[in-house]
């Protein structure tokens, strides 16, 4: 029991990192088309060309994650949500040969420009329609397993705001990234996609809460109201601190760091929803938790690994800080 | 048709790993490689090893890449297509996968930016450290993955509980009894594909009379290689061979083609049609014994045959029969070339001999297709078994719609056919292209902030110019 809830803690742990770090790299290409000039193109590319690899890594680990701590929540997960999940590994393939193949390119490169940024919106869509039809519950039983059931109107509009989340992300990390006249409309697209994202996060939240009685329950009886209130109003000061700092260019990686603030309590949120559920109303951690004896091998693992990876993924960052225009040609 | 949701879940399966394992066998040995000259280079500070490092860096690059976007669908096509397989086995597979994930596929990404961009960035030390970060991060990465695939061969170390596997022993599950074979036949596969691919690229400079001095460093160099390796390879899969005569005798028949339920004076077939109706080979030709002396090492040593087991129970006899023969008249042809190598050096012809030099480029795919082989062999000779003796392939498949898997197998085959006439593309773009010249190189060391370099490579150049008259 203890050791499936440090599971579930680390579960959470690789999907918010994933989120935070693929987001902003899924982001830049989600803003791509909007950049019109060659030489900005080649800026977002070069901003971001040596970490996705590094980012991506973080689906695989929750990946894997979900299939060595629960097993069962990840064969029913994954064969449920066969076609998003398919549609989004092929965005990301598209998407990831992308940074291979476009610097080496040139009669091809809108084929490549096209591939990156529909690559990024369309993973960054299916993402969120899985979030959605989780939240909303999954069927357990084989019938049901051949339905549609994923698509649905709330699912859409998780998509979207995953889709506006991530490209928020990926403007503020350029903001951080730029100079001039990219840092300067870096500021404005998160400016609006940061109206948009709290549109998006009160819809979502007043649309589960009206929906499902379960999570409404959770939020709003005896003094959990009460309790819980600091994620909203949290999340309200942290979008206004985001807001003003993006006027103010010395502190130009602030509005990142307050939108990675902003996602952990969305996130926050949701695991309040859904806690202890893996698959809401039917199958909670505790009950998928592979054996002990997997448990406690992999601990090892991770206890000892994780924090090293979190070094060298810093010194990463690191080698590369400053800003892009300082990259000189790569390899 | 009845459209099966089983075998299209299967030909999905194994056309994406399939077509995933053509890059690691690349990038392991690269990724190997790239480190030596990079290595050499700060070591004898001679400019060819670097622009042998610096060319076959692009192509390192882009198999990398496209390595990386098919293996992250094969880690998610476990629980998509074969959900109660995963359900069954999770406990013991996912924690090896999740090493996998930990001690290598972050290493590997974490360096590999360096690797690739961090040229200016770092010293040339460190540089050469985070290459070395890569390469072994891709022999850990095959490390887990064989592990993996070694249990599912030759279980070991599991118990089964309310028809669930569960761990009794990690370390007999690690060291299950067909790992250290595989394992090291399969990373020495990656070298070998490796060497010949650069050593088929040398070939062809030298044929084309491009960049000499790179391209006599790099065939010189892998055909030392390849005189060690290939040898040993052939070894070891002889050694593999009687492992897997051990723990799976029904495949070993099927390599070697023994209809018979138990067959003495076992021949060596070297062509024959195995017929899984008829029960029996057509057309055989082969050396009578020589099959009881390499399996039994005596002259007259009974082996299992495939009738020793119901039809049901056997893979496909003609698919494990030519594929093996595919991977080990490849061996073979790679040793001969390394040989012939020998014999020209010393000729003093090596550079020079063109039936040679063409050989040589025509075999640059030829490591891609043993591993190929190989691998058919290992897992289309596993069958019906999907765990060797305790579960059917058949019955583990995710209950899905046919049509969606048809769908998705469909795009794959689309996509990645797309993907891979785009590899081919660049890669001869990249060799077209050719490696980086002297004087740029050079102006990237200055980048570099190496001062110390500058005097050595004048040197070096000027001396290697008059060799070159
Ligand atoms: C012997 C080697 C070998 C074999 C048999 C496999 N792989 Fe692989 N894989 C590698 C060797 C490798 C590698 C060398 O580590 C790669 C190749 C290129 C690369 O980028 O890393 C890789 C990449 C790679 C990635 C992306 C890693 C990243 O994000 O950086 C994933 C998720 C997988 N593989 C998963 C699998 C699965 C599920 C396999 C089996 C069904 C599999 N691989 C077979
Ligand atoms: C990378 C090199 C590999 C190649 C080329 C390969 C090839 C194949 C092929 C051809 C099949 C189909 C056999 C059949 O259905 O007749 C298959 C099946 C399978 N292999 Fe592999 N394999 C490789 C590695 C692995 C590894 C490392 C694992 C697991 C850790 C694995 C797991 C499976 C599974 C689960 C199946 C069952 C699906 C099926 O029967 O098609 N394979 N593989
Ligand atoms: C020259 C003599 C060779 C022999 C006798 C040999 C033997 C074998 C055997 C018996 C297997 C099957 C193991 C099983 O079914 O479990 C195997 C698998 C394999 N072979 Fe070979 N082999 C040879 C050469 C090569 C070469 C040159 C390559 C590639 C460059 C290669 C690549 C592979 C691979 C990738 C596999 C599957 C993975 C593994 O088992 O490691 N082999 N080999």
């Amino acid at each position: 029991m203890d050791l499936a809830f440090f599971y579930f803690l680390i579960l959470g742990f690789a999907i918010f990192m994933y989120v935070l770090l693929d987001g902003f790299d899924l982001g830049i290409g989600i803003l791509f088309p909007w950049f019109e000039e060659h030489h900005q193109k080649d800026h977002l590319m070069r901003s971001i060309s040596h970490v996705w690899d590094g980012n991506e890594t973080w689906l695989v680990f929750g990946g894997v994650i979900l299939f060595a701590a629960f097993p069962e929540a990840y064969s029913t997960i994954l064969s449920t949500f066969y076609l998003p999940i398919m549609l989004m590994l092929f965005a990301l393939i598209f998407r990831g040969v992308a940074f291979e193949y476009r610097f080496k390119s040139d009669r091809s490169k809108p084929w490549w420009d096209f591939a990156f940024s529909a690559g990024s919106t369309v993973a960054a869509f299916c993402q969120g329609v899985i979030l959605g039809a989780i939240v909303q519950g999954v069927p357990i039983n084989a019938i049901e397993l051949s339905s549609w059931i994923w698509l649905t109107p709330f699912s859409i509009l998780t998509g979207f705001s995953v889709m506006a989340g991530y490209a928020l992300l990926g403007a503020c990390y350029l903001y951080m990234k730029s100079r001039d006249d990219m840092q300067q409309r870096a500021s404005r697209y998160a400016r609006t996609l940061l109206i948009l994202i709290l549109l998006f996060m009160l819809v979502v939240s007043l649309w589960t809460v009206v929906a499902q009685p379960e999570i409404r329950h959770r939020w709003f009886d005896g003094i959990n109201f009460f309790l819980l209130s600091p994620l909203p109003v949290l999340s309200i000061a942290l979008g206004y601190t985001t807001w003003v700092s993006l006027s103010n260019v010395n502190h130009e990686s602030r509005p990142f760091w307050c939108v990675a603030g902003l996602f952990l309590l969305g996130f926050a949120g949701l695991v309040v929803s859904l806690f202890p559920y893996l698959i809401p109303r039917h199958l909670t951690f505790m009950d998928a938790a592979a054996p002990d004896s997997s448990l406690r091998f992999l601990l090892y693992g991770i206890c000892i690994f994780v924090p090293l990876i979190c070094g060298y993924t810093l010194w990463g960052y690191r080698v590369f800080s400053g800003k892009v225009e300082d990259y000189q040609e790569g390899y | 048709m009845e459209l099966d949701v089983a075998i299209l879940s299967r030909i999905q399966f194994a056309f994406t790993v399939s077509f995933h394992i053509i890059f690691p066998s690349i990038t392991i040995g690269l990724a190997t490689l790239i480190a030596i000259w990079e290595g050499l280079w700060l070591k004898t500070h001679n400019p060819y090893y670097l622009q042998l490092a610096k060319f076959w860096i692009k192509p390192f690059a882009i198999t990398f890449g496209t390595g990386v976007v098919s293996g992250i669908v094969l880690s998610y096509e476990f629980g998509t297509n074969f959900s109660k397989f995963s359900e069954l086995t999770g406990a013991v597979l996912g924690p090896l996968m999740a090493y996998e994930v930990l001690t290598a596929f972050f290493l590997e990404a974490g360096f590999l930016g360096v690797m690739l961009f961090g040229w200016q960035r770092v010293s040339p030390k460190m540089h050469f450290f985070s290459t070395i970060v890569v390469a072994i991060g891709t022999w850990i990465s095959a490390f887990w993955i064989i592990v993996a695939n070694s249990w599912m061969q030759t279980p070991a170390g599991h118990v089964i509980v309310d028809g669930k596997f569960e761990v009794a022993s990690w370390f007999e599950v690690i060291f299950n009894p067909s790992m250290p074979y595989r394992f090291t036949h399969m990373l020495m596969a990656s070298f070998i594909t490796a060497t010949f691919v650069v050593a088929g690229i040398c070939a062809y400079y030298l044929l084309k009379k491009q960049h000499l001095n790179m391209a006599k460093k790099g065939l010189s160099m892998c055909m030392w290689i390849a005189l060690i390796l290939t040898p040993l390879q052939a070894f070891i899969g002889d050694m593999h061979g009687l492992n897997v005569k051990e723990h799976q005798p029904i495949k070993l028949a099927a390599m070697e083609g023994i209809w018979p339920a138990e067959e003495e004076n076992v021949p060596l077939l070297l062509f024959a049609l195995p017929d899984m109706e008829a029960e029996k080979n057509h057309a055989e030709i082969g050396i009578p014994n020589l099959g009881s002396l390499i399996l039994t090492h005596s002259w007259d040593g009974a082996v299992q045959g495939l009738k020793s087991v119901p039809a049901e129970d056997r893979p496909n006899v003609p698919l494990v029969f030519w594929s093996f023969r595919v991977m080990v008249g490849i061996g073979f042809g790679m040793i001969g070339i390394a040989l012939c190598a020998l014999v020209l050096r010393r000729k003093n012809a090596l550079y020079h001999n063109k039936p040679f030099l063409f050989l040589v480029s025509l075999f640059t795919p030829t490591g891609v297709i043993a591993v190929l082989a190989g691998w058919y062999v290992v897992e289309v000779g596993r069958q019906p078994w999907l765990v060797q003796g305790l579960v059917r392939t058949m019955d583990v498949v995710s209950p899905l719609p046919p049509e969606r898997v048809l769908f998705s197998l469909t795009l794959f085959i689309v996509i990645y056919s797309l993907l891979f006439g785009v590899y081919l593309y660049f890669m001869r773009k990249l060799i077209k292209k050719g490696p980086p010249s002297m004087a740029t190189l050079e102006q990237q060391l200055i980048g570099m902030k190496a001062p110390g370099y500058a005097l050595a490579w004048v040197k070096t150049l000027n001396h290697s110019e008059q060799g070159e008259k």
